[in-house]
Order: structure tokens, then C-alpha cells, then sequence
């Protein structure tokens, strides 16, 4: 009851004011839970409960142990997936986030030293900085298309180029899954590399300017300063984002969907699309779940190996 | 010239000591980096940008060459014939919805758990950060049959509901430390003056986190205007009822058919126009909403 409405003897009364603050909280919390538990927890419990049935989509699903997961072990299919996923998982993290740190190094520390500044961006970092960030915030079901037509045999961006330099270019998507990969891993990193620069250049723009300042004083250049003040400096950033970079890689979905013609090659994520498609629903969500703990894995191994001592600043 | 200048790029690793004077052959090999990245990381959008004013036969002889005239009327057949009209409305009005109802309940959740303490706080403060490590193509197959039990499959409510649900953890988790930053004093002041807890929360605390909540919308604007994977699962029976990253890729498949490019190209233009003006608009609180996203 608003207070305006609450008789005066009661509304000062510490029961009355506890009762109040409950009723409060249970008003506030209710319907938020109760989406999320509908259609976000449940559906993640029921995954793993119907990963050991045979449900098909109808209402009857059998318990049938560990049936679906054999038969991934035995799916040649669900292997070739996992290898192409697997690549990703490996090749992408790395390309993305050298890339992602040089291009932030540069930005944050990369120019002249300048009126005596120890350290100081490239001339127009902020220009850098919101234009590599440009693929970020679009779809990635558009930049799947979009890519899908850059890499176009026939009418595509670059084989257009090399047509113009008299090249004939391949059918980047068309078949080789060599090359299929390559163009899988050039859309993901370039989606992805401004964000990692944005990440970084904040990470490196909290280092305090004194430590560049003893460096550059001690005579170290620019790739030593790098490699023994920046990176120990921004190691913690570094690990998670190689956590959230391979969490995604394995997560790639829509890109190659869209992009890749599926008899090229296809990601984990999109053989199991492709089971539920076909209504093996049980199954696909055994996928599911060994993509969860997968990356789980993959989250605690990067943990332990990139475990380093912390230093305060 | 110094021997800074005359350093090779490749030996640059041993630079001179005391570099006075940076810049020369490191500053010039980097910096021609830093330009050719700007080319790759746009270079692709404005290709599309004035391929959609090139006509469809044009396109696929010369896929480089420049518009030789500009051809309007792509934008009008992506928009009238290849329906792009229609998926920007359905994106639009699923849009309204669901980010009004992802900020009122995230703030409403977040406002709770931040300033009261109860029993079982800690518990849902958790549950609702855990949601955040989920891969949600686990819960794909789940919630399909849970939307469909509950009728909203292929529904606007329906969609509504699902990105309003999966947008609650971040939401939530992003403004309960934000709530926790604001002072005190100013709630215990309301409530003494007799505000009630819930105008206390709408009339006082929601204008002051107002930085908060501006961060989070357009965080929660973006990823709901770009979501794909939920519109492809819940959202598939009518083609009409498509939002726009899916009309898209749809269309981009249909056109290996019927071949009309200049449609495709000018579809698409148009879908990332408004993404990258909000974002060229709001740039700082773009990239710190997001950046905070990853160091959950």
C-alpha cells in the first residue's frame, strides 16, 4: 500500500515497514525471474536432460543412457565438424588478438615522443579507433552476406580485384575447404580485431606513464617495451580475452551458415542446427552439451596456462 | 638522415638506443598498417554501399567498377519487392517491445538485488551472471519446444519475450553494479519524506542511473536489432514475419535464383545504415558497454 494510503499508527511500525520492503521485492523480482527461468534455465537443464533420450520432437522422449553420444563418436560428420571447430578454436584466438594488440599498441603508444611525453598515439588513434570497431555492431547474419559476395567467385570483391590485375582468383567458397577455412578465419578476425583493439588500447591506457618513462630511460625501444612493460602489464586482459575469442570461435554460427555452402565444410554449432532441423532433437542437444563442456575445457586450460603471477600497479 | 631513419623495418626489434627522434622507416611501415586496416575494416562496406547503385548485370560483370550512373530504384525494389520494408518494420516493432521490456525488468531486477538485502540475494545475483557463460545454442533445441508449449512460437510477443529473456543477464548483472555506485542518501531521504519503494525507484533512483541505463540500451539496442540466431529458431514459419538480419540472409540465398543484386546490395546498405549512424552517434558508450561485456 503506498504510504499515503497506510494509516498512521502502522506505517512507522518495523513489521509493517519489513512486510512492506518483502512485498516490494517479490513484486520487483517476479516477473523478470519467472522469464528467465522459463526460457533461459530451464531450456539449459532440460538440454542436458534430453541429451540422454531419443526425442524426436514429439511428446514422447525415451531415456536411452548414453546412446546419442556414441553415436557422435561414431558420426564421421559430427568429427569433420569438430576438426574445422577445433581449427577455429585454435587459429582464430591468435590471429585475432596479435593483430588486435599491435594495432592497439600503436594507438596508445605507437607515436612520436612528442614534447618530452614518454609515450603518445599515432597521429588520428581516435579515427582508428571507431572506424576498426565498424564491424562490431552489424549483424552477423548481414556480414555473412556481405562477405558471402566479397568472396563471390564470379562477382565477388576480390576475385574482381585480381581479375583486374590478371589474376584468375579461386573459388574461395566453392569447394577446397582449405580455402574455405582461410575465408571463415578472415571473417571472424575481422569482425572481431576492433573490439580487441578497443579492449586493449583501455588496458594499456591504464598503465601508469612513469613505468614508460623509466623504460624509454633505461634506453629500451619500442618492441622491448613492448614484450617486457605492455603485455606483463595487460596479461589479465590478454587471458580473458583469449577466453571470450576462442569461446566464440567455437560459437561461430551464423557466419558459416549463411556463408559456406554447406557441402564445403560446417561448424560444430551448425551440424547440430542441421540435426535439429532434421528433427533428431535428442541428439542435437548431446551436441550441445559436449559444446558446452568444451568450452568449459577450453576456458580452463587457458586459465591455468596463461596463470601468471599478478602485478599490481 | 640519422641512423634511426636508415634502420630497416625488419631490424627494427634492436632499435637505436635514446630514440630521440622516432618515427622514420618503424613509423612509416606501422602507421601504412594502421591505413591498411581502416581500408579492410570499411573497405567492404562501402564496396556494398556503391554496389547498391549499380545495376544487377553491371554487378556481376565488374564487380569493382564504379557506379557509371546511380540507379535509385534498387533501393525502392529492396524495399517494396524484396521486402525490405516489411522486415524493418517487423524489426522495428519486435524492437520496441522488447527493449522497453529488457530495460524496465532488468532495471526492476537489478534495483532489487543491488540495494536490498534478503535471503537469497547472493543466489540470484549468481544465477543471473551464470546465464552470461552459457552458449545459447545449447538451449536451442529447449526453448524451442518450451515457446511452442506455450504457444508463442512464430509470434512478435513471442520473439519479444525470448530477447528480453536472453538479454536479462547482462542487463542485469551491468546495472546491479551500477545501482550499487549510487549514493545511498539520496533513497533513505525519499523514503523518509514518505515516498513509497516503488516510487522511490521510478521517480528517484532510475533518473539518477540514467549514464547506466543509456550504456546498456544502446548495448541491448544493438545486439537485438542484429540477433539472428533466435528469429532463425522462434521466428521461421512466415517469411513475412522475418526481421531484418534474417530477411537478409534469406534473400541472399533466394538471389542465387532470381538474381536481382542491385536489390540485395541496396537491402543491405539500408541494414547497416541506422546501426552505424546510432553508432558513430554514441560511439564512447558503445565500446565501453561493449568492452565491459567481455570482462564479465
Amino acid at each position: 500500500m503506498p504510504p499515503r494510503f497506510t494509516p498512521e499508527r502502522v506505517r512507522y511500525d518495523r513489521r509493517y515497514r519489513t512486510l512492506d520492503k518483502y512485498r516490494f521485492i517479490v513484486g520487483f523480482l517476479a516477473v523478470p525471474l519467472a522469464f528467465y527461468a522459463l526460457f533461459v534455465i530451464s531450456p539449459f537443464i532440460q538440454a542436458i536432460y534430453y541429451s540422454f533420450t531419443d526425442w524426436s520432437g514429439g511428446p514422447v522422449a525415451n531415456f536411452v543412457g548414453f546412446d546419442n553420444y556414441e553415436k557422435m563418436w561414431n558420426d564421421e560428420r559430427f568429427w569433420d565438424s569438430l576438426r574445422v571447430s577445433a581449427l577455429l578454436l585454435v587459429i582464430a584466438p591468435v590471429l585475432t588478438l596479435v593483430l588486435g594488440m599491435f594495432f592497439a599498441y600503436m594507438i596508445t603508444s605507437g607515436g612520436r615522443h612528442r614534447r618530452g611525453r614518454a609515450i603518445a598515439g599515432v597521429a588520428g588513434s581516435s579515427v582508428y579507433k571507431v572506424v576498426y570497431f565498424f564491424p562490431q555492431v552489424l549483424s552477423v547474419a548481414i556480414i555473412a552476406v556481405v562477405w558471402g559476395r566479397v568472396f563471390n567467385t564470379n562477382s565477388g570483391l576480390i576475385n574482381g580485384g585480381l581479375d583486374k590485375v590478371g589474376v584468375d582468383g579461386p573459388a574461395w567458397l566453392g569447394g577446397d575447404e582449405t580455402l574455405g577455412l582461410i575465408s571463415l578465419l578472415t571473417v571472424i578476425s575481422w569482425s572481431f580485431i576492433g573490439f580487441y583493439v578497443v579492449l586493449f588500447s583501455a588496458a594499456m591506457g591504464a598503465i601508469p606513464k612513469d613505468i614508460y618513462e623509466a623504460a624509454l630511460l633505461d634506453g629500451a625501444g619500442r618492441a622491448r617495451t613492448f614484450f617486457n612493460v605492455t603485455l606483463p602489464l595487460i596479461w589479465d586482459t590478454v587471458r580473458t580475452g583469449w577466453i571470450y575469442m576462442g569461446i566464440q570461435a567455437l560459437d561461430t554460427f551464423a557466419i558459416c551458415l549463411v556463408m559456406v555452402p554447406p557441402h564445403v565444410l560446417k561448424v560444430t554449432p551448425v551440424f547440430l542446427y542441421e540435426r535439429f532441423r532434421d528433427g533428431q532433437y535428442g541428439y542435437a542437444t548431446s551436441i550441445g552439451v559436449v559444446l558446452l563442456f568444451l568450452s568449459m575445457a577450453f576456458s580452463l586450460i587457458v586459465m591455468r596456462v596463461g596463470n601468471r603471477d599478478r602485478i599490481e600497479y | 638522415m640519422t641512423t634511426t631513419t636508415t634502420a630497416p623495418p625488419s631490424k627494427t626489434t634492436s632499435a637505436p638506443r635514446r630514440e630521440k627522434e622516432t618515427g622514420g622507416a618503424l613509423n612509416v611501415f606501422s602507421h601504412a598498417f594502421l591505413v591498411l586496416w581502416v581500408i579492410l575494416a570499411a573497405g567492404p562496406l562501402i564496396w556494398v554501399a556503391l554496389t547498391a547503385f549499380r545495376p544487377s548485370a553491371e554487378i556481376l560483370s565488374d564487380p569493382m567498377g564504379w557506379p557509371a550512373s546511380f540507379h535509385w530504384e534498387n533501393f525502392s525494389n529492396a524495399w517494396n519487392k524484396a521486402n525490405i520494408g516489411q522486415y524493418t518494420l517487423n524489426s522495428l516493432i519486435i524492437l520496441a517491445g522488447s527493449l522497453t521490456g529488457t530495460m524496465l525488468l532488468g532495471s526492476m531486477a537489478a534495483y532489487v538485488i543491488a540495494r536490498f538485502t534478503f535471503p537469497g540475494n547472493r543466489v540470484i545475483f549468481m544465477l543471473f551472471a551464470g546465464g552470461m557463460m552459457f552458449p545459447v545454442i545449447l538451449a536451442l533445441v529447449p526453448l524451442f519446444a518450451v515457446m511452442e508449449n506455450f504457444g508463442l512460437l512464430d509470434t512478435r510477443p513471442g520473439l519479444m519475450i525470448a530477447y528480453i529473456a536472453y538479454s536479462l543477464p547482462f542487463t542485469t548483472f551491468f546495472l546491479t553494479s551500477f545501482f550499487r555506485t549510487l549514493p545511498t542518501g539520496v533513497q533513505e531521504a525519499a523514503m523518509v519524506d514518505g515516498a513509497s519503494h516503488t516510487r522511490t525507484f521510478f521517480q528517484i533512483m532510475l533518473p539518477m542511473a540514467k549514464p547506466g541505463l543509456v550504456s546498456i540500451g544502446i548495448f541491448n539496442f544493438l545486439g537485438q536489432w542484429n540477433q539472428y540466431l533466435l528469429p532463425l529458431l522462434l521466428n521461421n514459419e512466415d517469411e513475412k514475419s522475418y526481421v531484418l538480419p534474417q530477411g537478409l540472409a534469406s534473400l541472399a540465398v533466394s538471389q542465387g535464383y532470381r538474381g536481382d543484386w542491385g536489390a540485395l546490395f541496396a537491402g543491405l546498405t539500408i541494414a547497416m545504415l541506422p546501426v552505424l549512424v546510432v553508432y558513430a552517434v554514441f560511439q564512447r558508450q558503445v565500446q565501453a558497454g561493449l568492452t565491459a561485456g567481455a570482462i564479465k
